[in-house]
Formats: C-alpha cells, sequence, structure tokens
C-alpha cells in the first residue's frame, strides 16, 4: 500500500520533535499539522491535544517524530523509538532528515493492538511513502469549489479531507514562539501571529454599527411601505425604476448590515459582494455629482434640454403631416387620415405647451433629481430611465391609441370575415362552429367587412409608425437597465479575490514532482490551482431582478402583428395587493 | 529516467513521446506536437497584407493598412496563447490521482487533477470521424449514483492525437500502475 503524507512546507526545517496531525480516516494518509519540540513533558503534551480537539473539532493526534540533527544531538534515534510507547497509535512514523540532503527519510512502525488480519496475508508489506509538502497558510485560506457543505465525517474525497482539518486546525495555530508555555510548536504562524490595528478596531466598531444601520433600514422600510396607501402608489411604483432599485438596495441593506455573523463560505462571498459593489457604486455616484455641479452642467443639460424636446415634437409634427399625404406613394383613406392625422397633432400641441409651460422650471428640478446621484450610479441610471420614459410620454401614448385602433380593427375584421364564411366563433366551447345568419345580418356584417377592409392600410400605416418609435424608445432604455443589471450583479469582491488572492478561490490542485535522490522516497509539491475567471462570475453573480424580455421573439411578432401592446420590462416583484 | 519516442499522428505529422519514471508507482509521459512552421506564418501574413495593399490601392485609406498590421499581430498573439499546443503531460501517482496539463506556446499552462477515488479505468477507445476511426485513449469517470455506471469520459492527447501505437505504450504503463496500487 502506498502510503502519503502531507507535509507543511514551513515544517522543512524545524527542530526535531513530535509530529501532530490527524490520520485521514478511509484513505492511507496523514496530515502533519505541526511539530512540537523538545523538551516536553508527554501529560502537558496530552492536555494541550485534547484542549486543541474540543477546541476544533478535529481529532488530533501524535503521529510520530521527526528528527533533523543538528550539531550535539546526536543519540535521539533511540529516545525517539521509546516514545511510539508513550503515544499508543496503530501506525507511528519516524521521519529524519539530514542537513544538505534534500530527501526524507521514513520508516513506519506498526504497532499492531489487535492481530493482523489473515486475509491480508499476515506479514507486513514494505510500504511506499509519498511525501506531499503545501503550504500551510494558503491551504487553510483557501476553498475548494464545488462547494459541498458536507460534515467531516463524510468526505469521500481525500483532498477535501485535508483541506477541511487544515482549515478547522485554526485553534492549533495560536501559539507562536513568544508566547511563554510550556510547549514549543513550528507551523505557519510560529514565527509571530500578525494582526492589523485597523482590521481590529474596525471590527469592534462594525456591531455597534450594524445594528444602527439595521435600525435605519427597518425604519425605512416601515415607513415606506405603511404611511402610502397601497393601491395606486404600487401600480405606479412598480412601473419605475427608481422604486425598484431603490427595493431592490434596500434588501441587499438588510442582508449586508444584519448582525449575524456569516456562516458559510457563499454567505462570506454574498454579504462581501454586495459591500464592495455598494462602495462602487458610490463613488462613481459621487464622481457623476462633481462632474455634474461643476462648470454649470446642469444648466448646460437644461438649456438643451427645451430645444431637444421642441426638435423632437416638430419632427413629429413633419412625420405626422407626411403620413397626411401620399406617404411613400400609397394612397390613403383621405377622411380618416385626416381625422387620425389632426387628432394626433393636437397632441403634439398640447405636449409643447406643456413643455414651454415647463421650462422655466426644468433647471431647478434638475439640480434637485441630479443630487440624487449621490445615492450612487444606478441610481442615477434609473432616474435617466424614469426621465425618458416620462420625456417621450406622448410617444407612449400615439403607441397606445394606434394598437388599440389597430386591434379593434384585426379583431374586428377576423371576427366578419368568420360571418363571411358562415362561421362563428363559440364563447362556451372555445372553438368555430357553423352558423346560419339571417338575411340582414349578413348585409351588414358584409358591408362593415367592406368597410374595414379598405380603412385597414391607414390604420396599419399608423400603427407601424408608432411602434417603431415606441421600439426605439424601448430599446434606449434597455441599454440602460442592461448597464444598471451589471453594475448591480457584477461580482466585484470575488474578481479582485481572484485577482490579487487567487489561491483563496480554489477550482483543485497541481502537483510538481521534486527532483530527489535515488533511494528517498517520493516528493511532491501541492499548489493550488485558482478557479477560472468565467466560472467566478457564473458562481458569484449576485442574482438581481431579471429586466430581460418575458417573451421569445417569436412571440413578440405575434403579438405586434395581432395589435396587442407590449410590456417588455416587466420587473419580478412580489405581489402586493 | 527519461526515455523519449518518436510516433506520429493521425495527420502524419511527427509527434515526440517522453516517458519519465519517477518511481515504480509514479510516471510522467509528455506528447510533444511539433513547434509553429516559420512557412505557414510568412504566408499567412503575406496574403493578409497583400489583401490590405489591394484595398488601399481602390480605397486610398490609410486606416486600413494600419489595421491589417494590428489584425496580423492581434491575431498571432491569440494564436499563440489559445490555440497552439506545445506540450500535452499526463502524470500518473498512484493511489493519488491523475494530472493532465496542457502548456501552450505562449508559455501558458492549463493543469487538472483528477482523484483516483474518482477514476474507475483508463481505456483505449475507438471513434468514428468522417470516412476513418481514430484511437483515444481515456479517462473514465465514476457516477457517484450508481457504483457500475460511468458518469463522464476525459479524452487525453486531444491537441497532439497519437496513434495506436503511442497509446499501447502509455496505456500499458498506466495500467500496471493501477493494479499495482489499487
Amino acid at each position: 500500500m502506498v502510503l502519503k503524507i502531507f507535509f507543511p512546507t514551513c515544517c522543512n526545517t524545524a527542530d526535531s520533535g513530535l509530529l501532530i496531525g490527524r490520520w485521514i480516516p478511509g484513505q492511507d494518509s496523514a496530515v502533519v499539522l505541526a511539530v512540537i519540540h523538545y523538551p516536553f513533558i508527554p501529560g502537558q503534551v496530552k492536555k494541550y491535544l485534547s484542549e486543541t480537539q474540543n477546541q476544533s473539532q478535529v481529532d488530533l493526534a501524535v503521529l510520530g517524530s521527526w528528527s533533523l540533527p543538528k550539531d550535539g544531538q546526536e543519540g535521539m534515534d533511540s529516545f525517539l523509538k521509546d516514545l511510539s510507547t508513550i503515544f499508543p497509535n496503530s501506525r507511528w512514523l519516524q521521519l529524519s532528515r539530514e542537513i544538505g540532503k534534500r530527501g526524507f527519510a521514513c520508516q513506519v512502525v506498526h504497532n499492531r493492538i489487535t492481530p493482523p488480519d489473515p486475509a491480508q496475508g499476515g506479514t507486513d508489506k514494505k510500504d511506499q511513502i509519498i511525501f506531499i509538502h503545501y503550504d500551510q497558510r494558503k491551504v487553510m485560506l483557501s476553498q475548494l469549489h464545488p462547494i459541498h457543505e458536507e460534515s467531516p465525517g463524510e468526505e469521500s474525497s481525500e483532498l477535501r479531507a485535508v483541506f477541511h482539518t487544515v482549515a478547522q486546525s485554526g485553534p492549533l495555530f495560536l501559539l507562536d514562539r513568544y508566547d511563554e508555555g510550556p510547549l514549543k510548536l513550528t507551523h505557519w504562524q510560529s514565527e509571530g501571529r500578525e494582526a492589523s490595528i485597523v482590521v481590529e478596531l474596525s471590527k469592534q466598531a462594525s456591531v455597534p454599527l450594524c445594528i444602527v444601520l439595521t435600525w435605519l433600514v427597518s425604519l425605512w422600510q416601515s415607513k415606506c411601505f405603511r404611511s402610502y396607501s397601497p393601491g395606486l402608489f404600487f401600480r405606479t411604483s412598480v412601473k419605475m425604476s427608481t422604486c425598484v432599485q431603490t427595493a431592490y438596495r434596500t434588501n441587499h441593506f438588510q442582508t449586508v448590515f444584519s448582525t449575524k455573523k456569516a456562516t458559510s463560505h457563499m454567505e462570506f462571498m454574498r454579504k462581501a459582494n454586495i459591500f464592495v459593489s455598494f462602495l462602487v457604486d458610490m463613488s462613481l455616484g459621487l464622481l457623476l455629482v462633481s462632474w455634474l455641479y461643476r462648470e454649470n452642467h446642469i444648466s448646460q443639460l437644461a438649456n438643451t434640454l427645451v430645444p431637444v424636446a421642441d426638435h423632437v415634437a416638430k419632427e413629429l409634427q413633419e412625420l405626422l403631416e407626411w403620413l397626411m399625404g401620399a406617404p411613400a406613394g400609397l394612397k390613403m383613406n383621405r377622411a380618416l387620415d385626416q381625422v387620425l392625422g389632426r387628432f394626433f397633432l393636437y397632441h403634439i400641441h398640447l405636449w409643447i405647451s406643456y413643455i414651454r409651460l415647463m421650462s422655466p422650471f426644468i433647471e431647478m428640478i434638475l439640480w434637485y433629481v441630479g443630487l440624487s446621484a449621490c445615492l450612487g450610479l444606478t441610481f442615477a441610471l434609473s432616474v435617466l430611465s424614469d426621465i425618458v420614459a416620462l420625456l417621450t410620454f406622448h410617444i407612449y401614448c400615439f403607441y397606445v391609441y394606434g394598437a388599440r385602433l389597430y386591434c379593434l380593427k384585426v379583431y374586428g375584421l377576423s371576427s366578419l370575415w368568420r360571418l363571411f364564411c358562415g362561421k362563428k366563433w363559440n364563447v362556451l366551447r372555445q372553438r368555430v362552429d357553423s352558423c346560419s345568419y339571417d338575411l340582414d345580418q349578413l348585409f351588414i356584417g358584409t358591408l362593415l367587412f367592406t368597410i374595414l377592409l379598405f380603412l385597414l392600410p391607414t390604420t396599419a400605416l399608423y400603427y407601424l409608425v408608432f411602434t417603431l418609435l415606441r421600439l426605439v424608445v424601448v430599446m434606449f432604455q434597455g441599454v440602460i437597465h442592461l448597464a444598471i443589471d451589471l453594475i448591480n450583479s457584477f461580482p466585484l469582491f470575488a474578481m479582485g479575490l481572484r485577482l490579487c488572492r487567487s489561491y483563496r478561490l480554489a477550482e483543485g490542485v497541481k502537483f510538481r514532482v521534486l527532483c530527489e535522490e535515488p533511494g528517498t522516497p517520493l516528493h511532491l509539491m501541492m499548489e493550488i490551482n485558482p478557479l477560472k475567471c468565467s466560472s467566478v462570475l457564473q458562481r458569484y453573480r449576485t442574482p438581481t431582478y431579471s429586466c430581460y424580455p418575458r417573451d421569445s421573439w417569436v412571440d413578440l411578432c405575434k403579438k405586434l402583428f395581432m395589435g396587442e401592446l407590449i410590456y417588455p420590462w416587466k420587473h419580478k416583484t412580489t405581489k402586493t395587493d | 529516467m527519461a526515455e523519449k519516442n518518436e510516433f506520429t499522428d493521425i495527420n502524419g505529422k511527427a509527434i515526440l513521446l517522453d516517458c519519465q519514471n519517477y518511481s515504480s508507482f509514479c510516471r510522467e509521459f509528455t506528447v510533444s506536437s511539433p513547434k509553429v512552421s516559420l512557412c505557414k506564418v510568412i504566408v499567412c501574413t503575406c496574403s493578409v497584407w497583400l489583401f490590405a495593399y489591394a484595398v488601399f490601392f481602390v480605397t486610398e485609406n490609410t486606416a486600413v493598412l494600419s489595421s491589417a498590421i494590428i489584425i496580423t499581430l492581434v491575431g498571432m498573439m491569440m494564436h499563440i496563447h489559445l490555440v497552439k499546443v506545445e506540450h500535452e503531460t499526463l502524470l500518473i501517482i498512484g493511489s493519488l490521482g491523475v494530472q493532465l496539463s496542457t502548456s501552450y506556446a505562449s508559455g501558458r499552462e492549463s493543469t487538472t487533477f483528477i482523484e483516483m477515488s474518482r477514476i474507475k479505468d483508463i481505456v483505449i477507445n475507438e471513434a468514428v470521424y468522417m470516412q476513418s476511426i481514430i484511437y483515444y485513449l481515456c479517462i473514465l469517470i465514476k457516477d457517484s449514483g450508481d457504483p457500475n455506471g460511468i458518469a463522464s469520459v476525459v479524452p487525453l492527447f486531444q491537441s497532439s492525437k497519437p496513434r495506436l501505437n503511442c497509446l499501447v505504450q502509455v496505456y500499458k504503463s498506466c495500467q500496471a500502475i493501477i493494479a499495482q496500487t489499487r
């Protein structure tokens, strides 16, 4: 059988002593966690081990002895062998290394407490040994993906068991060489524990801060949802992306500022991602605010806004006058054309007067609205999206009028066509049945059918033009929403971790054969294989309210053809009424 | 100890198989593909630039020339970083697992490690590719639910595609190690 010993690189030059670690159950492998140096009292070693075992829930044991003979320390070998009687175990490892040589020598002494199993052949076969060197600090901080939330007793994978053991053995690494205790250990932190005052202070300050912020968030939520009357407020708030974005951010704040400490890795990453993306959002928003309020950009924007709205209205008027003439050489029904054209022209006239009325106040409104960008770039973008929606409200109205007319026409035509063919739609059975009509019914039906049919091109043309305009506005809003979604869901903390501390997020491990001398056991170096950037994005993406269109392209085309109104940006919100 | 042997791949190009024996249960096989040929590089570059000159001659726009240069450079860099494989390595460590590593011409290395507990077997499979039958070495991964089933198949040496004689050599060594340490 091949015996695998995971040895930390920090203990390569440690003084002679006892090896502390864990035998991985079910596999022929051992993880060495630390080395206890001479002189020690075996009773104190056992006491320390049981204390640490209670704190860390890892079943630690004395694996064997380690000897790196320095000058004046000969004669240790017999002493080391006698130690195996003090710490009884089924196997006792005797590792030794000579200064100047790179390889280790290992002898395994089997203490058979139970007699050997006759089915296995009885005699001990010569064990083949592999030494796997690992960087203790990196393995302790790393998280293997895919993440399995399993209890340690059920680890079927050897590597997962090794990572889990090292990660859980935090309490063992607290004793460093400056501690005045009876035991002297060597592990990755034994040269001195490092801590930062800033981190400690922020940890102490964060608890009361979190309590205050959680209270503020709950106050804001209760004020928002109780003082305003439901119904109308919610129907408008669902349509306005600013309100949706606010609700989404409030949810986030609840997660981040909760006083419960994150227990699992995914929870911690989620909190960290939300916090970092919120900070970046705020700083980008403040940058935008500082640009807007410098050099009078606000008044420049306000001064260009009214002429732009005027220009758009003028273009629409020209378009309508073109439609009222002979657009693209088509001959329209003169009367209907004039009616529809005058109706829409009057709307535009109302709209222009409304804009002219508002123009002295635009600058002040923009000034106050621009301040809201302090809350974050996503907020500013959603306000922009709402402003665009408000300014193009007349296009939306025209689209709705055109669509309703067209829809009525199409339904009327289809129903009268059935009459023409002698059939009828049976509402009870939801199918088409044959029906015998009276003569006067047929006469009027055919007359209406002819009228509707010959008026169809005019209505269809108006519908087409206004639908195209509406789609242009919807596309522009869609781009803004995509940008908001990107800022909301991008896992900045996880990507930063992957770029700067790539060993924290591990996809697996890599082995490298270290050059050895013949006759010594095999030495391998285990390195952490970091997670691919695309996997990081996929796993740690913050879920957002989806603003992608609900219908597929085919459904959309069908709806457009039938004249049904399309609502492309329906947000996934909770039902409130 | 290391052994170097010359074989051919399924398209007839020469490849090199290097076997390194670290111990009785640890072996490394490296298949090296031939390097980028200078002829091909020169032909590609010349054709792209001649085309760019022809377009420049018609349109009199110097942006075409600079964009052709940039496209050639970027294309070459992407080719050697993402496409051109220099070595493919299989490191088998008895009772620990199998490590597959691909190293590209720009020096980039992509590695995966499969633990022995997940490996059901290493076999040579046949595949029908257009009008010919090719052999490839693959690792069968155990299915966690079904003890006799196979969750997935990981093919080895996909870029170098060695022929059966090379695969048989690798297969025999791998089977010897797996049998010894099972």
